[in-house]
């Protein structure tokens, strides 16, 4: 059998599609050049860095002490992290969606799994340090601790848990809810008890999901910059050490090599989770709920699950208010009164804060919308359209998902700081404020790109085939048809982007030069330096941004967003 | 329509798959050669996976054929993609831009032919009274009903005035009552528009409503292209003949030849009929008896024994064994007829030149 003719007939209708072809060229040259390259010349530079070809500048890097202790701790955290936040995340999930919970308590859920998208990476850092720190309030002052020491390994542990358990949370929410009452029904009818049906029912559906839950949560512990770096002390994680060769010890090559050594085990887990759980996740729930499920109103099942939730919800809330508050006591940890606002005064006359604000305003408002429609375009062509290419621009944009910031940024170091290849070839932009923007860039394609993925699959193919057979082009199919019926996941892709962006400190605090001043990098300074207050006057605002950025799309949704009705169409 | 009218015609065209599962390769079309005249209702019929819409996708641009050539009127269209060909296809689910009013989803494609203002409204106000839906332009496609639905995808590929246009089982989607509304309503806009028309279907009443020529498909190739008439009367084989309504195969060598009728025996009984030139003495054959096409009666024909003798309405259904070949018959009209009960013996009679000798 010859499939040759089809083959070449589809390529010659894809040629007749200039747009589209470009279209595909740019995205690949993209990718390759900004995903693929970065990484490429790690590997490059980790094996001939110093001149000859071998496994030396790895050899001595195993051999210094610093780096091994890097890499069990940052495993012992990351595992200890991922169980933790996906059993607190079972826990608020099942809790949400088995029990009849009180409005109150459902309102604390809601905040508890928004806050984390809308605040930067570090917060936590930064209030369990005011809160539980020397001079922290709840130590200190209530408790009359003096030498608490919040630095190492269980603040990271604690903060990391407590940062990345929504997202289990949410994760877990969506499973549950896939599974079908009658099941559970049909356990209890034959006469299993409550805790029964969850041990033989209900664990079981869940556990691929729990070990995906587990190990995006690895990844995220794994890759984290931010958290270590302010509360680790002198526990050193992979991310901050690889930070530390570049910025203290100025050993690019031992850092490219240590980045190497991150990347291999971040994709390790990707490709666990991405290619053996997630299918196992969707093989074992794949079923709709038939209907409502009876909602647990056993008092003694309702009442502790209801009052350990909602404590652990409420102590998490504490934890982020504790920001702005934090900004607003005259000195942390000595006086408390009378509230000020001298430090957001001194942000802006004294630390150049409108600066900062203006440059991560701006670079975040530059990159989103390039994000948004980058990353519909790829889930357009990956969900839509056949072409030989695909496969490799699905890979690498979901490759980007597994790559820590402070890979990327190494990567971005090595491979434009001297042009691409060292050749010159592009150095122009190395240090300018289109790096920043491509990092920001490419950052965020991985959400964008599966949200908009999962949004476009559920569009019957039949509706763009229309609008090609009525005589569209691609490019007027992808703006007057595709692009309208994804508005929704569009606009919050863009708000993510601009949140992620915004808020995004890992691969940035290794490019960014002193001609840009930006927030995330500010606050990491100022909280370093211990002028706490300064650091949450910083968080303050941006959290402020990011929560206002939030707030718009939502009502601009709700407004001209695509309507329920037509969705069910 | 001012335009001149179009036919399709497919020469040779194969199209090869990839079953995902054992990535064996498959033929979903083969070597299938049609020639569809200009102006008329041709339905590609079949069961699924038999190749009908991978041919009806063929010829509208979206799969491309391994082999072979798709010409439209005498212009080959293999390379043009789907915008550029001059088809227009109705959605098995319509299709509709959720997106859009009536109006601005009947309008889309002339929009997109940069057609002016004042001529897009005047058309579309014209293709909308054609399928009966003037007063609802304004209206957003999921305040339709179904059969609105599948008006308003009519209208969007009638009013682009294409050469041929294209049925993807356009009203499987819609309860009984209304396919059958629908299906008289989709030929007169086909006759009165006289446009050239394929329709894909796996519903045989469907295709007999509404064709001039049926095309039956099997496995990938052309079973059987023909009138409604000439496939249900003379079907080339078994395959046909069981799509097509209801048939009963009966079996047996042939004993003699006199003239234009032959002779076979059929479980031990001499069958005497019409049969055609080429029949070999002592060789084996199938005769097709249409259930409606026999009766039952105490003497005379095919001796038989009742097995099930069913009321239903406008018929009696039985059931008979001759020999041990099962007979479905539908006795008419049942009314002042003697009904037979299971395990009465009676006769199986009908007219020679009302079966078929395959």
């Amino acid at each position: 059998m010859a499939r040759g003719q089809g083959a070449a007939l589809d390529r010659k209708k894809l040629m007749a599609d200039p747009i589209m072809v470009t279209t595909i060229v740019v995205l690949i040259t993209f990718l390759t050049l900004f995903i693929l390259y970065p990484l490429a010349i790690l590997l490059v530079d980790s094996f001939v860095g110093d001149g000859s070809f071998g496994f030396s500048i790895f050899k001595r890097i195993f051999a210094m002490k610093s780096f091994t202790r890097a890499i069990t701790n940052t495993l012992k955290v990351g595992f200890v992290v991922g169980i933790l936040s996906a059993l607190i995340g079972l826990l608020f999930a099942y809790v949400e969606v088995y029990v009849r919970m009180n409005k109150f308590v459902g309102g604390l859920f809601k905040v508890v799994s928004m806050l984390p998208v809308v605040s930067p990476p570090f917060v936590l850092s930064l209030s369990m340090i005011m809160l539980f720190g020397r001079a922290g309030i709840i130590t200190r002052f209530l408790l009359h601790i003096y030498d608490n020491n919040v630095y190492g390994y269980w603040g990271i542990v604690i903060v990391q848990t407590l940062t990345f358990f929504p997202v289990c949370y949410m994760m877990l929410k969506g499973l549950l809810k896939n599974i079908d009452p009658s099941l559970e029904e049909a356990a209890r009818d034959m006469g299993a008890g409550r805790w029964k049906v969850f041990a033989d029912v209900t664990l079981p559906l869940m556990l691929p999901g729990l070990g995906n839950a587990f190990l995006v949560t690895f990844i995220e512990s794994i890759a984290d910059f931010a958290n270590p770096m302010l509360i680790g002390g002198s526990y050193d994680t992979l991310a901050t050490t690889i930070y530390l060769q570049i910025t203290g010890a100025y050993d690019k090559a031992g850092a490219a090599a240590m980045a190497v050594v991150l990347l291999c085990i971040t994709l390790a887990m990707f490709a666990v989770q991405k290619y053996y759980l997630e299918a196992k996740t969707a093989a074992t729930l794949t079923g709709k709920a038939s209907r409502g499920r009876m909602l647990i109103e056993d008092r003694s099942v309702k009442i502790p699950l209801t009052i350990f939730c909602g404590l652990a919800a409420a102590f998490v809330i504490l934890m982020y208010i504790c920001v702005p508050i934090g900004a607003l006591f005259p000195t942390w940890g000595r006086h408390f009164f009378p509230l000020t606002t001298k430090w957001f005064t001194q942000v802006f006359t004294r630390y150049k804060g409108l600066k900062a604000f203006k440059d991560s305003f701006v670079l975040s408002f530059i990159s989103a919308p390039i994000t948004a429609l980058l990353s519909m375009i790829i889930s357009y062509l990956v969900v839509k359209r056949k072409f030989k290419a695909k496969g490799f621009i699905e890979a690498v944009s979901m490759l980007a998902m597994a790559v820590p910031g402070t890979v990327l940024g190494v990567g971005y170091i090595r491979g434009f700081s001297g042009g691409v290849f060292h050749t010159g070839f592009l150095q122009g932009i190395y240090g300018t404020g289109l790096i920043l923007v491509i990092v920001f860039v490419v950052r965020s394609l991985p959400t964008g790109t599966r949200s908009g993925i999962s949004a476009l699959r559920q569009i019957d193919k039949s509706i763009e085939e229309s609008a090609y057979d009525m005589g569209a082009d691609s490019f007027k199919v992808f703006m007057t048809v595709t692009l309208p019926l994804i508005k929704d996941s569009f606009l919050s892709g863009l708000v993510t982007a601009f949140v992620r962006s915004i808020t995004a400190i890992s691969a940035i605090i290794l490019l960014v030069t002193p001609s840009y001043l930006l927030i995330t990098v500010q606050i990491n300074e100022f909280a370093e330096k211990g002028s706490y207050s300064l650091a949450c006057a910083f968080a303050t605002i941006l959290i402020i941004i990011t929560y206002s950025a939030v707030l718009l799309m939502n009502l601009f949704i709700k407004h001209f967003g695509t309507s329920k009705s037509m969705k069910e169409d | 329509m001012a335009k001149v009218k179009k036919g399709v015609r497919l020469e040779h065209i194969s199209k090869i798959y990839q079953d995902p599962k054992t990535g064996k390769e498959f033929y979903a079309v083969k070597d299938t050669s049609l020639t569809i005249e200009p102006g008329s209702f041709v339905t590609l019929l079949g069961p699924s996976g038999c190749g009908k819409t991978t041919t009806l996708r063929m010829i509208a641009g979206f799969e491309s054929p391994d082999e072979g050539e798709i010409y439209l009127g005498d212009e080959p269209i293999n390379e043009l993609t789907p915008n550029k060909r001059d088809t227009a296809m109705v959605f098995q689910s319509y299709a509709l831009l959720p997106h859009y009013n009536v109006f601005d989803n009947v309008a889309y494609g002339l929009k997109l032919r940069k057609v002016p203002k004042d001529e897009i409204k005047e058309r579309v106000m014209k293709i909308l009274d054609l399928v009966e839906l003037t007063g609802m332009e304004g209206r957003m496609t999921n305040q339709l009903s179904g059969g609105q639905q599948q008006r308003v995808a009519l209208a969007r590929a009638l009013v682009i005035e294409p050469s041929v246009l294209l049925f993807d089982e356009p009203l499987s989607n819609l309860d009984a009552k209304l396919r059958v509304t629908m299906r008289t309503e989709i030929r007169r806009i086909q006759q009165e528009v006289g446009i050239t028309a394929i329709y894909v279907t796996h519903d045989q009443s469907e295709a007999m409503a509404l064709s001039d020529n049926i095309i039956i498909m099997s496995k990938g190739v052309v079973a059987q292209m023909g009138t409604p008439q000439e496939i249900y009367y003379h079907p080339v084989n078994e395959f046909v003949a069981d799509f097509i309504g209801e048939a009963n195969f009966l079996k047996g060598p042939m004993t003699g030849r006199d003239g234009k009728f032959v002779t076979l025996n059929i479980e031990g009984n001499p069958l005497r009929l019409e049969g055609r030139d080429d029949m070999e003495k002592g060789k084996e054959y199938t005769v097709v008896l249409r259930p409606e096409a026999a009766t039952l009666a105490d003497a005379g024909g095919l001796p038989c024994k009742v097995v099930l003798s069913c009321f239903m309405g406008s018929y009696q259904n039985y059931h008979v064994k001759v020999g041990d070949t099962l007979v479905k018959l539908e006795e008419h009209n049942p009314k002042n007829k003697h009904i037979y009960q299971v395990g009465d013996a009676c006769c199986l009679v009908f007219d020679p030149a009302s079966v078929h000798v395959l």
